[in-house]
């Protein structure tokens, strides 16, 4: 391997041969590169989905009203179900040793401006713990608090891009901004991993929203976070007593399928996980197949060439050449062309993967494509064993043959 | 130098068997020219490539230099033909892509000498015939005779004990091929054991001794007056 007079060989059989060597380098530079750089989309798409469907905390409950479909107690059916304060009261109170944290939340849509500008935005009444729910990150000011529960107060906390569509580069915090008629203070700005429609979203007080929309106390959807400690099982078993006590207390048929809909993040995230598998399934079959296709090229390419050196290697062999001496030659000839030129696949795949980062995830959803580096290591070590491999073979059989065969050829 | 004895050679082509050399007996001494010479299929070249190791035999013996050629495996074989033998062929098989100096310091290469020694080694058996002055030409510049001609130094670089030329002047038109035949009889005036097979009479009376074959058996071996040139 070090002996020094084989690589001066090598060097210039390599240089009096551009062509064979470039097509040899190419199949693999391009299996490389390739490989690289569909590893790392996969990789990518893998990441949108994570921070899109991750956004959420896990241990939430979030529970909704619907029309019950079977009489009961006196009831006729399709009678709609709807919350009210006093059902979060009595949930928290009920179940108050595996609450963290318990939200309404009323949506409702609304057109907002701030001087000249305006847009429609969802605005939601919510409680001080549904900051926690929807993991919302303040970035300036504040989040809405009891205090603005208590009082009723016409605060409200804007979405990142809310901000930059009314305001600009102007300081939102402390400006009003008009909504349904009234003016409401900017208290607080946030941003939220969700994506682009979260940020568009203003938070404010459930009480106040409801005074406004003179509908007393009802609320669209009950949001309950769990101690995480109690586990997948208790998150079940709680789900279901929850879903029990609602239906008792709303007086619905206890075997009534609707009335009451409970979603909860941990079904959310056996989905999410099994689509998770599903992707990571995917990307290893694309992996593993374009390598594959990168092997069998490098392979035909070798064998090609071999062949094509028949009669070269039989006049070496005649002047005094040994089976090894042309073996070592081709081998270390492969290898070394292999060796270079997955290095440099390997190097502009990534330098291509890093220079896309979060340009493609609007359209392709794919954010910040990675390889795993060891990774792509040992992809490259593999293409450059097999390309080795694959010129062992056909070597050791023109090693093999009877010099005169060889040079006989036409 | 070369000492055969009842050798037989048969190849076997599908289910037929193809019987070329039906028991030769042949010596040559050292300093020999000699012509082996025959029509096509008589042989000749089949019983070159037998004392050139490139090819192996079935029945009788070999002794190149009081060594028995027999059943070598191709790592000795290879040794062998680098230490003893120099080839010159037909076709030239000069490596295309090699430079004319690069071609005749193959065989040096494969005897494991030092770059520096090689190089200039090679040089001086180029000087010798006459294409110092070609030495980085590749063989697609040269002509049929300056090919010859460096296939020959190549031969002789290794300092063979036998220099074996296989229609070397088969390519060529008679006035190159004088060429190369008086290169052959200079470098075996020099003391060097030559044996060319060929089938043109002219270049056999170049020669000392003329070996005739026919259907694979000697059936003339008489030494002549040498045509110097």
């Amino acid at each position: 391997m070090f002996y020094k007079d084989r690589w001066i060989e090598i060097f210039e059989t390599i240089k009096k041969n551009k062509l064979r060597t470039f097509l040899a380098g190419f199949t693999v530079a391009l299996g490389i590169f390739i490989f690289i750089m569909l590893f790392g989309l996969a990789n990518g798409l893998e990441n949108t989905f994570e921070k899109y469907f991750k956004d959420d905390q896990l241990n939430t409950i979030w529970i909704n009203g619907s029309r019950t479909s079977k009489p009961y107690a006196g009831y006729e059916s399709n009678r709609r179900i709807r919350f009210k304060n006093e059902d979060l009261e009595d949930i928290q109170n009920k179940f108050n040793f595996f609450i963290n944290g318990i939200t309404p939340r009323i949506t409702i849509s609304s057109e907002v401006g701030y001087r000249l500008k305006s847009n429609n935005y969802t605005v939601r009444g919510v409680g001080p713990h549904h900051q926690f729910n929807e993991m919302t990150v303040i970035m300036d000011g504040r989040y809405i608090n009891e205090a603005d529960i208590f009082n009723k107060e016409r605060n409200v906390v804007i979405g990142r891009l809310v901000k930059q569509d009314l305001f600009g580069n102007e300081d939102p915090i402390g400006k009003f901004i008009n909504g349904g008629g009234r003016s409401w203070k900017v208290v607080g700005v946030f941003q939220d991993d969700g994506g682009d429609n979260e940020e568009r979203m203003i938070y404010c007080s459930y009480t106040t929203l409801q005074s406004i929309l003179k509908s007393s106390d009802e609320v669209d959807q009950i949001i309950v976070s769990y101690n995480p400690d109690i586990g997948y099982d208790g998150a079940i078993e709680f789900e279901k007593n929850i879903k029990k006590y609602l239906k008792s207390k709303k007086k619905i048929d206890p075997n009534d399928p609707k009335g009451i809909s409970v979603r909860s993040a941990s079904n959310d995230m056996q989905q999410n996980e099994q689509f998770s598998d599903a992707l990571n399934y995917m990307i290893i079959f694309i992996g593993i197949g374009t390598l594959f296709a990168g092997i069998i090229g490098i392979s035909n390419i070798m064998v090609f060439v071999i062949k094509e050196r028949n009669k070269e290697f039989g006049i070496r062999k005649a002047i005094g050449a040994t089976p090894n001496s042309i073996i070592a030659l081709v081998l270390q000839e492969s290898i070394f062309i292999t060796t270079i030129s997955g290095y440099v696949g390997l190097f502009f795949g990534v330098l291509l993967l890093s220079s896309i980062g979060d340009k493609l995830e609007k359209t392709y959803f794919i954010t910040d494509p990675y390889v795993d580096f060891n990774f792509a290591i040992v992809a490259t070590l593999m293409l450059v064993l097999f390309g080795a491999l694959a010129g062992y073979l056909p070597a050791k059989k023109a090693a093999t043959i009877k010099p005169i065969k060889a040079l006989n050829e036409k | 130098m070369i000492n055969i004895k009842d050798l037989h050679k048969s190849y076997k082509m599908g289910s037929n068997s193809l019987h070329v050399l039906k028991g030769i007996n042949f010596s040559v001494k050292e300093g020999e020219l000699v012509a082996i010479m025959g029509s096509s299929g008589s042989g000749k070249s089949t019983l070159l490539n037998i004392i050139g190791m490139l090819d192996n035999y079935d029945k009788g013996s070999y002794e190149l230099d009081d060594i028995l050629i027999k059943d070598l495996n191709e790592t000795k074989a290879a040794n062998y033909r680098n230490k003893f033998l120099g080839f010159v062929f037909q076709s030239f098989n000069l490596i295309n892509y090699k430079s004319a100096v690069d071609n005749v310091i193959l065989p040096l290469y494969y005897q494991g000498i030092k770059r520096k020694e090689r190089e200039k080694t090679a040089l001086d058996y180029l000087d010798n015939v006459g294409l110092k002055n070609w030495a980085s030409h590749l063989p697609s510049e040269l002509s049929g005779g300056q090919k010859q001609r460096v296939a020959i130094a190549r031969a002789m670089v290794s300092k063979p004990k036998v220099l074996l030329a296989d229609e070397p002047t088969g390519a060529l038109d008679s006035n190159t091929s004088s060429e190369v035949m008086s290169l052959i009889q200079k470098i075996n005036n020099s003391g060097k054991t030559i044996l060319v097979v060929t089938h043109e009479e002219d270049i056999a009376k170049m020669c000392k001794r003329i070996v005739k074959l026919k259907d694979g058996v000697i059936v003339e071996d008489k030494k002549i007056k040498q045509k110097v040139l």
